[in-house]
């Protein structure tokens, strides 16, 4: 048992945020700390940046551009990332496309599509939920039938993250409407987005935001050679995917990053003559968000040194750093739009005046957005359906 | 970093547990609670035996020379099999302050004998009153003579009635509640002037109220400095809180199994209830519960040892305020999800209720350490 960083951990923590003081442009980086919007060149230039460098896909296989870093040095780099205030490395295509196509694509595939991974030509999305098929993802329903080396795909994907930004999509698709277990009628498909007949979608979300789209495929002409695994055998591919989708939800050190900054607004913040940060009540509601992040760190560390000892793809844990990691997300941003008090109201500017605060009113939208965190990337509860199931055996 | 307990470390775990499994199971724990002493001497000596109680002690004493997590790996044993035996006061308190602060000739004359088994010892310092506040003392010791003389009350001394030796505190300077002028004393339990009233705690662990009137002591009995107690009450004590927390994981660790397997065997509308989603997302709040509590009091054991006062006090406030919150819903839900069965004295799911309500509020509530956390940067 040895909780302290060897020297030689303390050299590479040096070694990073030595890197990214160098390398993280100004605007950027206030971008990120402020909650402003990331254009798709400012996150496809951050991660060209570590790309360049040789750090955008740690955990890859070394032939691919994988770093052979311990967990603990990843744990460290991520750490460094998201307490210097670095865009987020989308998942999209290093974290779950690329280790689908490293468990199970052809040689083709890989060389075809994990370089362009690497190097940030290609900006990925993913294309799994759909408007009947959330929670029960099995009973989704956009169809791709067999024509000659084609699939022709037709149907409607729902809550695309990003995918106004999207080259590529990768998408579960039934092949056979015919199995009893619906399960087994699923493919998983790589989609070009410039194919003739898609059509991208806005939906606005209550913060008034565009992050998600709906995605519609008219008679898709995919070649067959972008189906990855066999025909039929997606649903093994796509809870394969889902662990790694969940590995990166806790996002822990951005809620360390988060909790120093929810303490320096309450610190700031004047409340009967003293501050919001020696108000007993809301000091001892941020001490017991501080003291489960505390506890949440090491439970990450412990399930990542047994995951490193057992070396296998991660598990139903996962499931619990999602769960505990974005409820203190959500708290966070609760309590920081709460440091507003009566000015968490104001939210869009209507006439230019000086008086109106960007960054107050960013609180409030932060607020409404993070409550995506515990229905994305399955539910709370449906994360509770899998420990329940996988870990306690119910 | 590296987060598994050495190859040593899970053979004292083993030893422990192999020895609790038959001589300590429910029945046994049942008969010795029942006891007029309410501990066993014959578990006490068991312990002895296999070294348990020379864990943290050196080795110029007899002792292991155990780390903070030897010991975690000691209270989590303890914890899952409720073991009411006076550990908690004899190692991971009375025999610290002699540890710490005692002289070459004290720590002589008391650990190996300690460390044998054949000397159980208690710390008296709560004064009614005082509730969680360390500084409040109002038991005076007066100079006289060669020595001093001690009056005062002391209250919820835990297994004050086991004990052969106390440390008493005691004013010799300041009023009720300095910071300075508290001295720690060496009283052994047939001085004439001290009586020791017990009485058995809701966790079948004994209490005792000790009074003190005209118990006179010789200069050689003062442990430390005179008037500078406090900063090593509040050492000790940070230890033993880091201690609790530890026991508190194991008996955590058998609330959440135990409520597991009543899931998986009860039977209600003829499927087991743990078929039901309701308690199944329960369950799953019980085993985050469990491992944050871990992880907690693995990060408090390891840095209680790494010195730095300031740093010491917030972890452990962080590790007490984790601990009870999880302590408390752990086994609130552990006796709802056991139905009326776990209201029951039949049960041990009760009794580790019992004793998890307990541990929540020794050495500091949520809200105490809480109000702590937030002084100490």
């Amino acid at each position: 048992m040895d909780l302290n960083y060897s020297p030689g951990e303390v050299a590479f923590r040096d070694e990073v945020r030595t890197w990214i003081r160098e390398s993280l442009p100004e605007d950027i980086r206030d971008k990120v700390l402020n909650y402003r919007e990331l254009t798709k060149e400012d996150l496809l230039g951050w991660h060209r940046r570590l790309a360049t460098k040789g750090w955008v896909a740690p955990f890859w296989p070394v032939e691919w551009g994988g770093t052979n870093w311990t967990v603990v040095q990843r744990y460290i780099f991520e750490e460094e990332c998201e307490t210097a205030g670095c865009p987020p490395i989308v998942a999209f295509g290093v974290r779950m496309c690329a280790p689908v196509l490293l468990r199970f694509g052809t040689p083709e595939q890989k060389q075809r599509f994990l370089p362009r991974i690497y190097d940030g030509d290609d900006f990925w999305v993913q294309g799994y939920s759909e408007p009947g098929a959330g929670s029960d993802l099995a009973s989704l329903k956009t169809r791709a039938v067999r024509d000659g080396d084609h699939y022709v795909v037709t149907g409607q994907k729902i809550w695309t993250t990003l995918g106004h930004y999207g080259d590529w999509i990768f998408c579960l698709v039934r092949t056979d409407a015919t199995r009893e277990k619906r399960q087994e009628g699923i493919s998983f498909l790589l989609i070009d987005m410039k194919s003739p007949g898609i059509t991208v979608r806005p939906i606005v979300l209550m913060d008034q935001g565009h992050e998600v789209n709906e995605v519609f495929f008219d008679d898709v002409r995919v070649p067959a050679a972008n189906l990855v695994h066999e025909e039929g055998k997606g649903w093994t591919v796509a809870k394969y995917l889902l662990g790694y989708e969940r590995m990166g939800t806790g996002r822990i050190a951005l809620s360390k990053r988060e909790l120093v900054r929810v303490k320096t607004l309450a610190a700031r913040t004047r409340v009967n003559g003293g501050t919001l940060l020696d108000d007993p009540r809301f000091r001892d509601r941020i001490t017991r968000v501080e003291v489960e992040l505390m506890a949440l760190e090491i439970t990450n560390l412990r399930f990542l040194d047994q995951l490193r000892r057992g070396d296998r793809p991660p598990g139903a844990e996962v499931s619990m750093l999602k769960i505990r990691g974005t409820e203190i997300q959500q708290a966070i941003t609760e309590m920081m739009m709460q440091t507003a008090g009566p000015f968490a109201h104001p939210y869009r500017a209507v006439d230019a005046t000086a008086a109106f605060d960007t960054f107050t009113a960013s609180l409030t939208g932060r607020y409404m957005n993070l409550r995506k965190a515990t229905i994305y990337a399955g539910s709370n509860e449906i994360q509770r359906n899998i420990i329940a199931k996988a870990t306690l055996g119910l | 970093m590296d987060f598994e307990y050495s190859e040593e470390q899970r053979l004292l775990s083993e030893t422990i547990r192999r020895f609790l499994a038959t001589g300590y199971n429910f029945d046994a724990r049942a008969k010795i609670v029942a006891s007029p002493a309410g501990h066993s001497d014959d578990v006490w000596a068991a312990l002895a035996e296999m070294g348990v109680l020379s864990v943290p002690f050196g080795s110029e004493h007899g002792g292991f020379g155990g780390t903070t997590i030897d010991m975690m790996v000691v209270m989590e044993a303890l914890g899952e099999a409720l073991v009411v035996e006076p550990y908690l006061a004899t190692v991971g308190l009375g025999g610290q302050f002699i540890a710490r602060a005692g002289t070459k000739a004290q720590q002589d004359a008391i650990l190996p004998g300690l460390i044998q088994g054949k000397t159980k010892m208690a710390f008296a310092h709560t004064e009614r009153g005082a509730r969680y506040d360390l500084a409040h003392v109002t038991t005076r010791a007066r100079a006289a003579g060669d020595g001093f003389t001690l009056d005062g009350e002391k209250c919820v001394v835990l297994h004050g009635g086991a004990a052969d030796l106390l440390v008493v505190s005691a004013r010799t300077d300041g009023g009720d509640t300095d910071a300075r002028g508290i001295t720690l004393f060496l009283v052994p339990r047939n001085a004439r002037g001290l009586t020791v009233t017990q009485a058995r705690g809701v966790d079948a662990h004994r209490v005792a109220e000790v009074r003190l009137s005209g118990v006179t002591v010789g200069r050689d009995a003062v442990i430390g400095a005179e008037g500078q107690g406090l900063p090593v009450i509040e050492g000790v004590v940070d230890y033993a809180t880091v201690l609790v927390c530890a026991e508190a994981v194991g008996a955590i660790k058998y609330a959440h199994d135990a409520t597991l397997d009543y899931l998986k065997t009860r039977r209600q509308f003829g499927v087991p209830i743990g078929t039901f989603q309701a308690l199944q997302h329960r369950m799953v709040d019980i085993l985050i519960s469990y491992e944050q509590a871990r992880s907690i009091a693995t990060l408090a054991c390891v840095k209680i040892d790494s010195g730095d006062d300031v740093e010491r006090r917030r972890i452990v406030s962080a590790a007490k305020i984790k601990i009870a919150d999880a302590a408390r819903h752990v086994s609130q839900e552990a006796v709802q999800l056991h139905g009326g069965m776990g209201m029951t004295e039949e049960l041990k799911i009760s009794h580790t209720f019992r004793r998890l309500t307990m541990i929540a509020q020794m050495f500091g509530d949520a809200d105490h350490h809480l109000a702590r956390f937030a002084a100490s940067k």
